[in-house]
């Protein structure tokens, strides 16, 4: 698999990045059954933003936890670019992970003991055909803060320290779950600037989790979820960039 | 049960892992201080209660042959309760199936009534009848060695008469408890026996009617023994007498407590180097284990607990955890401590064995392992009380790093995580390779007592002495026999030498000891210095051991007074030309024609050395047997074996507990340490494996930090232990033993290497948990 051209606007397109088939998911502690997912179709296409919105325990965490090969589905299947990710072999989904998948959270996880540089580094060093950490840096802005600790950085520059981390391998796919959570609005637009401006200049197909009903705004197509399914699709006219956005 | 309560009983579950381990380390130190002390405790009650029991007599004294009437003097003597008068003779015995000649003590016993002092503890068997001179008891070790018992038979050469005895009882007796030969160190129970025989069967074996030539006494209370001696010498002087000496100077009473003492020393440091560095590594992991429950202790305080509850849950935790450690250590520690007793009551031959340790041993055992892990934990828990509940639940603010030193270009960042990891904490770190150090250290101390037994053995029985047979005469010749000796089967050389019993004064301080005479230049036993050289022997002047130097407190030079406990028993003054170091005894030595001119005397022997054709041994052997003159003959060989034997029976079986114990607290240590890096470190590692990065990547993050630490500590621990032992062997001296400090590569090698052992098991069992981190739990919530 190659990565993607990087494309120069965010108009969606029509081939299929991620497609999610009769997804379920139900946790087991002692009797109870909690049912996560409950039969859920899905289709992220290359280079679409989309957010997914709902309140707490709805399943999206849980969804995108199985798109990022960090969980195994109770049923059904996921593929990526046509081919299945295999629920059993624990090498192809770190494979997985370290090939395709970009991971923005909500509470950074930075390496304390690494520079800003030294946190994206990581990742491009192990990556197939990763952009220069300084350059992932500074499509995050943060070009003048190289090498400070993250306990040298305020919340919003570590967030955007981990989105660059996230997407200096360039991967297919980002995946943000709440990364505006831990952070004020003002500093929570300038991590989603952030992300848009990547998926907007690398074309990176991003999938956001927020509970923020400003944040769809955003967004190219927004799905709703409820008690573990999707309750309600639609797609924005226009995307609103995120500097417009006010919460 | 209060739900904290329950928390505490789910919490020790969930950390049973490291409560196990800790458990284990405060176990180790316990256990090797109740073991000892126990044992000690034990031996010194067990010798107390079979002196008293059995009567073992205060002083005694030898003398050529005194009439029996003297006895009733000597009773008369100020703070004199009881007195025997006895006969002490050797002889040689030939043991069926035993080709080497075999040295017999002969000891009289009463045959109408029971001896008043030196009872014996018949073990099978019963005493002499009257009237019947072939009839003896024998000692239980040497009948034990040879498997005789009651109904066999012995044949013996006493007082150059050829005899068979009949065996009819198996005693011990607190006189010979460290049974030892002429010349020897160990208890060798073949070649060296005790037989009891009938007081007036001996009176006509030796032709001493009506006399006798030794003489035992029990003191009253309070009375001053020197005084007493003082008189019996007085009394017994005309008879021949050499001399009396008190319980402290008897033979097997001098080595039982040189013993003991030895086993003091050994017990006094290497517990103490143990409980403490179990306390420092109990101490150390506790602080750290708490300071990973920082969130909840956050959550805690934040549904209303206040700061001396959560304080008391956190205290309690400890105590739990150190408590399980302390009742395993208590019981480990008593079931080795009898274990232990058992050996040397084995090896000493007690009829019985009292093995009551005091609660004090338990209680100080205990008491300092919960204290130093208090200690420990309650620093972290009143740090984590201090937090305002919120920010304790918060994570706590990532660390502040620099770049110090670990961004060099070629570095990757895994690698750089490692550096930083240990240099941001550095304390910390060394903390760890402290604790790894210090277990490895005390494996280089209980290790090396084998390699210092080693030299002892090598100096002392090879490298000082060439002989093959020592042949001890019954009582000094003129030196003419060496000749005699020289002409006997497979002697390839003789050696002459002599032995006389005498007191040295310097001053206020004096020694009962003895000096040998031996040829100005010895071939076959040396003078020999632990340093490698073999000195000289000055044709007149005194050639000293260090020890017995610093006992009288004279250097090279100096005059000593010599009283001769013999003979005309002359009292000279004779300067002291030389010192020489030894690692056993308190030797003195002189050439024999100065000892000659000391006693005034023609040159005469008591003992001869002899090289020996090996093939001819045998003939040798049957020679010595029928020889009447010969008192013992002493196998340089046997000798050695023996002294291994011993060892291997008691101070090896005791290294090794240590050993094992040390193996435990290197594996206590490192496992905590490797352990806690994972629950302080799990979400970033869980981080970095949702990045993408595989176990055998993150285990290098976690364990390459370990790895580093191990790697620091091994060097320095083995460092610390050649300082610990050389602590112990300066503190470890008594008047038989002094300690070198010798390490042998290999010991530092075993050291290091059970050190890795310990290492690379718990990085295994460790490697084992990473692939059960939560990668979806680090995605939202922390800690």
């Amino acid at each position: 698999m190659t990565a993607p051209q990087p494309k120069s606007s965010g108009r969606t397109e029509d081939r299929v990045a991620l497609s999610a088939r009769g997804l379920t998911k139900v946790y087991r502690t002692g009797e109870v059954e909690v049912h996560a997912l409950r039969g859920l179709d899905l289709d992220l296409r290359e280079s679409e933003l989309v957010v997914l919105l709902g309140p707490s325990a709805s399943g999206k965490s849980t969804l995108l936890n199985i798109l990022g090969g960090l969980d195994t589905p109770t049923s059904g299947q996921v593929s990526f670019r046509g081919v299945e990710l295999s629920a059993h072999d624990e090498a192809a989904q770190t494979r997985y992970r370290r090939d395709h998948v970009g991971f923005v959270f909500q509470f950074y996880n930075l390496i304390p003991s690494l520079t800003a540089l030294e946190n994206v580094s990581l990742v491009t060093e192990i990556a197939r055909a990763p952009m220069a950490p300084a350059d992932a840096l500074a499509l995050v802005r943060l070009s003048d803060r190289l090498d400070h600790f993250p306990a040298q950085l305020s919340g919003g520059e570590q967030q955007r320290v981990a989105i660059a981390r996230a997407i200096a391998k360039q991967p297919d796919i980002l995946l943000c779950d709440e990364p505006t959570g831990a952070l004020d609005s003002e500093t929570g637009i300038l991590v989603l600037e952030a992300i848009e401006k990547v998926n907007r200049e690398l074309g990176t197909t991003t999938a956001l989790i927020t509970h923020n009903r400003m944040i769809a705004d955003m967004a190219d197509r927004v799905f709703c979820f409820g008690d573990g399914r999707i309750v309600d699709t639609w797609t924005n006219e226009r995307r609103r960039p995120a500097h417009e956005l006010e919460w | 049960m209060r739900a904290l309560d329950r928390k505490l009983v789910r919490d020790l579950s969930r950390l049973r892992g490291q409560v196990i381990a800790i458990a284990l380390v405060v176990a180790s130190g316990v256990a090797v201080l109740v073991m000892s002390l126990s044992s000690i405790e034990a031996l010194e009650d067990t010798a107390a209660a079979y002196y008293e029991r059995y009567r073992f007599a205060e002083v005694f004294a030898n003398v050529k042959r005194a009439p029996e009437k003297l006895a009733e003097r000597i009773a008369e003597i100020d703070g004199v309760q009881t007195v025997e008068t006895r006969i002490v003779e050797f002889a040689t015995l030939d043991v069926e199936g035993f080709e080497e000649p075999v040295t017999g003590q002969l000891v009289s016993i009463p045959e109408r009534r029971e001896s008043v002092l030196n009872r014996l503890a018949l073990r099978a068997g019963r005493l002499v009848a009257p009237g019947h001179p072939d009839e003896v008891v024998l000692s239980e070790p040497f009948a034990g060695a040879h498997g005789l018992g009651p109904g066999d038979r012995l044949r013996a050469t006493v007082n150059g008469r050829k005899r068979t005895l009949d065996i009819v009882g198996i005693a011990l007796s607190p006189e010979y408890v460290y049974a030892i030969g002429p010349g020897q160190l160990m208890p060798d129970d073949k070649r060296f026996g005790i037989l009891w025989i009938g007081r007036e069967a001996l009176e006509a074996a030796f032709d001493l009617e009506g006399a006798f030539n030794a003489v035992s006494l029990s003191l009253l209370r309070g009375t001053s023994a020197p005084e007493a001696i003082a008189r019996l010498d007085r009394l017994l002087d005309r008879y021949g007498g050499i001399g009396a000496y008190e319980r402290a100077d008897q033979l097997s009473n001098w080595f039982l407590m040189n013993e003991i003492k030895q086993l003091k020393s050994i017990t006094s440091i290497l517990p103490a180097i143990f409980l403490i560095v179990a306390a420092f590594l109990s101490n150390m992991v506790l602080a750290r284990l708490i300071a990973t429950e920082r969130g909840e202790i956050g959550l805690m305080k934040a549904f209303g607990y206040g700061n001396a509850e959560v304080g008391w849950h956190y205290t309690k935790m400890v105590i739990v955890i150190t408590g399980i450690g302390v009742l395993l250590g208590w019981a480990a520690g008593a079931w080795l401590g009898r274990f232990n007793t058992e050996i040397y009551a084995e090896l000493y031959r007690f009829p019985f064995l009292f093995f009551r340790p005091g609660p004090a041993v338990f209680a100080v055992a205990g008491l300092v392992s919960l204290a130093a892990a208090l200690l420990g934990s309650l620093g972290a828990v009143r740090r984590a009380v201090r937090l305002p509940p919120a920010e304790a639940m918060r994570p706590p603010a990532p660390p502040l790093y620099r770049r110090t030193g670990v961004s060099a270009r070629w570095l990757d960042q895994p690698t750089r995580i490692v550096l930083r990891q240990l240099l941001r904490w550095p304390l910390r770190s060394f903390l760890t390779a402290t604790g790894i150090a210090m277990a490895v250290a005390v494996l280089v101390t209980s290790m090396q007592w084998l390699d210092s037994i080693d030299r002892i053995v090598d100096v002392y029985f090879h490298e000082a002495q060439r002989q093959d047979v020592t042949v001890g005469l019954t009582e000094s010749r003129s030196r003419e026999v060496t000749r005699d000796f020289a002409r006997m089967p497979g002697v390839q050389a003789v050696e002459p030498g002599r032995i006389v019993s005498v007191t040295f004064r310097a001053g206020p301080r004096s020694h009962r000891g003895a000096i040998q005479g031996v040829v100005p230049k010895p071939q076959l036993s040396l003078v020999y210095d632990v340093s490698g050289v073999s000195l000289r022997v000055p044709s007149s002047g005194l050639l000293l051991s260090t020890m017995l130097a610093r006992k009288l407190g004279v250097g090279r030079g100096d005059l000593v007074w010599v009283e001769v406990l013999e003979g005309r028993r002359p009292v000279l003054q004779v300067p002291v030309a030389r010192l020489f170091e030894t690692y056993i005894g308190m030797p003195a030595y002189m050439s024999l024609a100065a000892l000659d001119r000391l006693l005034l005397e023609s040159p005469r022997v008591d003992y001869v050395h002899l090289l020996v054709d090996r093939t001819a041994e045998p003939a040798l052997f049957a020679d010595l047997k029928a020889l009447p003159a010969v008192s013992s003959v002493t196998l340089l060989r046997a000798a050695v074996d023996t002294f291994n034997e011993t060892m291997a029976e008691t101070l090896m079986i005791y290294v090794s507990f240590f050993v094992v114990f040390a193996c435990i607290l290197a594996f206590g240590v490192v496992y905590n340490s490797v352990r806690i890096a994972l629950s302080e470190r799990g979400r970033e590692l869980a981080t970095l494996r949702v990045l993408g990065f595989g176990h055998a990547e993150i285990a290098y993050i976690l364990l390459g930090e370990v790895a580093l630490i191990v790697f620091c500590a091994l060097p320095l621990g083995c460092l610390v232990g050649y300082a610990l032992a050389w602590f112990m062997t300066t503190g470890f001296e008594t008047e038989l033993f002094r300690v070198p400090l010798v390490v042998q590569p290999s010991t530092y090698g075993w050291a290091v290497a059970i050190g890795l052992t310990a290492a690379l098991t718990s990085a295994y069992l460790v490697r084992q948990r990473l692939g059960r981190l939560d990668l979806i739990a680090v995605l939202k919530t922390r800690e």
